[in-house]
C-alpha cells in the first residue's frame, strides 16, 4: 500500500480534483504562473490570489523510468512512472504512474492524458498514454 | 588566501564499515572518532564541536542512528557548540556550519560525523531509503513522489538519467564505466566493501532496478561510521598532519525543493552549488587533482563533472570514455571506491578519500602528490561543494 499525501490547504484541491474528472492545477490569478507543488503565495509576482484551475487533463513526457523492484510486498512490477509536462500550465510537471503502453515501448515526447484512482479520501491522477501521437 | 581557508580538516577516520554487521551504531562512531582524533593528534578532550546530517532520524531503517546528543554522552565530549543540520546543503552540511563555527571563534576543533546502520536494519526485515515505508500518509516534498509510486530514489536518478540519455546520447556503458572504473578503485582499497572484479558483461548482464539504472548504478547500504575534524588553521597548525584548508564552498539552489520540476532535469543542485564555490575562489577547476562526487547512483556523476566544470553540458560521457575519472586518469574521481563500491557513508566517505589523497595516506591507490581536491554531494535538488587544498 503506497503511501497517501496528507491534505493541505495547499494540496487539497489538487488531490481531490479526481472527483469531479479534473486535473487542477494552482494558477496565479494576477500573473497567470503556474504553480507546482501548489502554494497558496504566487512565488513569481508574489499575490496571494491563488487558484486552482482544471487544466485539460493531457501532457507530454517529458522523461520516464521503468521500475523493476517491488520495493513493498505486493507492488506488481514492471511498471512506468512518467514525467509529463502539463498542457496548458507553463513549467508544471506532474509525475505519476503511465497505463496503456508497453514498458519497451515508452517514449519521450509521447502524449498522454490524465485519468484518476480513488484511494481513501484522495484522488491520484495517473497517466494514460495517447495511442500514435507524439508531440 | 580565502577568507574560508581560516577554516581546516585536521583528521579523518572511518570505521571497519561492513554489511550485516549487527554492530551497534555508536561502536562505529567510536572507531571512527578515535582513528580521527589519532591522525590529528588530538584527543576527545581536545574537542569543543561536534556536528552532524541530518541528526538522530526515524523516517528511514538505519538512516540516521545517532544524534549529537548520543555521541556527546558516549565520547564524554565537552562541547561549546553543536549542530545537527537536516535541512542544509546536502550531507556537507555539518562540514559547512562547522567551519563556519570555527572561523567564528565558536569552537576550535569540531567533530562532524555521519553514522548508518542501513544493512542491518535491511537484514532485519525493514527495507531503507524507502520514501514514506510502512506509513499510510506522507507530507512534504516525498509525498509527491511517494503517493503516486515513486518510492526509491533510484525512480528518481532514473528518470533524470532517462532525459540525459535522451538529449546527450550517453548509454549503458558510459555510466557502466563509472561504475567498473570505481570497482577498480575499490580493489586497491581493503576498506571498501565491494572487493570483487566488476566487468562490463557483469554490468551490462546486471539486473534493472529503474531503468536505465541497473543494480551495478546503485550505491551499496552498509554498516559504518565516519568523522571529519574540522578545526580554526591556526589550532589546526599544531595537529599531526598538514591543515587541509576549505578553500571555498558553495551551497546555492536555484530550483524548487522537488526532483522533477528542476526546468533541466540534465542538471541538478550540484550545478548550483558548484558555481557557487567557484565564484569564491582564484582557483580553477583544471587545477584540481583528485574530486569525490556523488555517486548514490551513478549519473550523479557525470553530472557533477559538468557542475564542476571540468567539461560542459553533455559532455560528460565523452570525458568519461577518454578515462579522465578512473585509474591512471587526470581527474581521478572517489580513488576509495565510491559509494558503489565501497559503500553508502552518505558523502562523509568520499570526503575521507579526498583528505587522505591529499595527505598522501591512500596506500596503493595513492596519486603522484595532489594539492587540490574538490568535493560534491548530494544529489537532485539538494547539492554542497567544497573545494580543498593542502598547504
Amino acid at each position: 500500500m503506497l503511501p497517501l499525501p496528507e491534505l493541505t490547504p495547499e494540496n487539497t484541491a489538487f488531490w481531490t480534483g479526481g472527483e469531479h474528472g479534473e486535473l487542477r492545477i494552482a494558477m496565479c490569478e494576477d500573473c497567470a504562473h503556474a504553480i507546482h507543488p501548489p502554494q497558496l503565495l504566487c512565488p513569481k509576482c508574489h499575490s496571494q490570489r491563488v487558484t486552482p484551475r482544471a487544466a485539460d487533463g493531457t501532457g507530454t513526457i517529458y522523461t520516464f523510468t521503468v521500475n523493476h523492484q517491488p520495493w513493498i510486498p505486493g507492488m506488481d512490477v514492471p511498471f512506468v512512472l512518467a514525467v509529463v509536462d502539463v498542457e496548458g500550465a507553463p513549467g508544471v510537471r506532474v509525475t505519476s504512474r503511465l497505463y496503456g503502453a508497453e514498458p519497451d515501448a515508452v517514449r519521450i515526447g509521447q502524449r498522454v492524458r490524465v485519468g484518476f484512482e480513488a484511494s481513501g479520501d484522495v484522488w491520484i491522477p495517473v497517466w494514460h498514454a495517447s495511442e500514435g501521437e507524439t508531440a | 588566501m580565502s577568507a574560508l581557508a581560516r577554516a581546516a580538516i585536521s583528521g579523518v577516520g572511518m570505521s571497519d564499515i561492513g554489511r550485516n554487521t549487527n554492530r551497534p551504531a555508536i561502536l562505529h562512531l567510536a572507531e571512527a572518532a578515535d582513528r580521527a582524533l589519532e591522525r590529528a593528534g588530538l584527543t576527545r578532550a581536545d574537542i569543543d564541536g561536534i556536528a552532524t546530517y541530518p541528526g538522530k532520524a526515524e523516517n528511514s531503517p538505519g538512516m540516521s542512528p545517532l544524534g549529537t546528543g548520543e555521541v556527546r554522552n558516549a565520547l564524554g565530549l565537552q562541547t561549546r557548540w553543536h549542530s545537527a543540520v537536516p535541512d542544509g546543503p546536502a550531507q556537507m552540511a555539518p562540514i559547512m556550519v562547522a567551519a563556519m563555527a570555527v572561523m567564528t571563534g565558536q569552537a576550535r576543533h569540531v567533530l562532524c560525523f555521519r553514522a548508518l546502520t542501513e544493512s542491518s536494519s535491511q537484514t532485519a526485515g525493514r527495507r531503507a531509503s524507502i520514501a514514506g515505508a510502512g506509513k499510510a500518509q506522507i507530507g512534504g516534498w516525498m509525498s509527491w513522489l511517494a503517493s503516486v509510486g515513486a518510492l526509491s530514489a533510484s525512480n528518481w536518478a532514473g528518470w533524470m538519467a532517462q532525459r540525459y540519455f535522451h538529449e546527450f546520447g550517453m548509454t549503458r556503458e558510459h555510466l557502466g564505466m563509472v561504475a567498473t572504473g570505481e570497482r577498480q578503485f575499490a580493489m586497491m582499497n581493503p576498506m571498501a566493501v565491494m572487493q570483487k572484479p566488476l566487468t562490463m558483461e557483469d554490468y551490462l548482464g546486471a539486473r534493472m532496478i529503474s531503468t536505465p539504472l541497473c543494480l551495478f548504478d546503485c550505491d551499496v547500504p552498509i554498516d559504518g561510521a565516519a568523522v571529519v575534524i574540522v578545526s580554526a588553521a591556526d589550532a589546526a597548525r599544531d595537529c599531526r598532519l598538514p591543515p587541509i584548508r576549505i578553500e571555498a564552498m558553495g551551497s546555492a539552489l536555484r530550483s524548487q525543493e522537488t526532483w522533477d520540476q528542476r526546468a533541466d532535469l540534465t542538471t541538478m543542485g550540484s550545478h548550483d552549488s558548484a558555481a557557487d564555490m567557484w565564484s569564491r575562489t582564484d582557483i580553477k577547476p583544471h587545477e584540481i587533482d583528485v574530486l569525490g562526487l556523488y555517486d548514490g547512483f551513478s549519473i550523479f556523476v557525470p553530472m557533477w563533472l559538468e557542475a564542476m566544470g571540468l567539461c560542459g553540458h553533455g559532455e560528460a560521457k565523452d570525458f568519461i570514455a577518454e578515462g579522465n575519472i578512473g585509474p591512471g586518469g587526470r581527474y581521478p574521481v572517489n580513488t576509495g571506491g565510491g559509494q558503489m563500491s565501497g559503500g553508502r557513508l552518505h558523502g562523509f566517505g568520499l570526503l575521507h578519500e579526498v583528505c587522505l589523497q591529499l595527505w598522501g595516506q591512500a596506500g596503493e591507490r595513492q596519486l603522484k602528490d595532489p594539492k587540490v581536491g574538490a568535493c560534491g554531494m548530494g544529489g537532485g535538488f539538494i547539492a554542497g561543494s567544497m573545494l580543498l587544498r593542502r598547504d
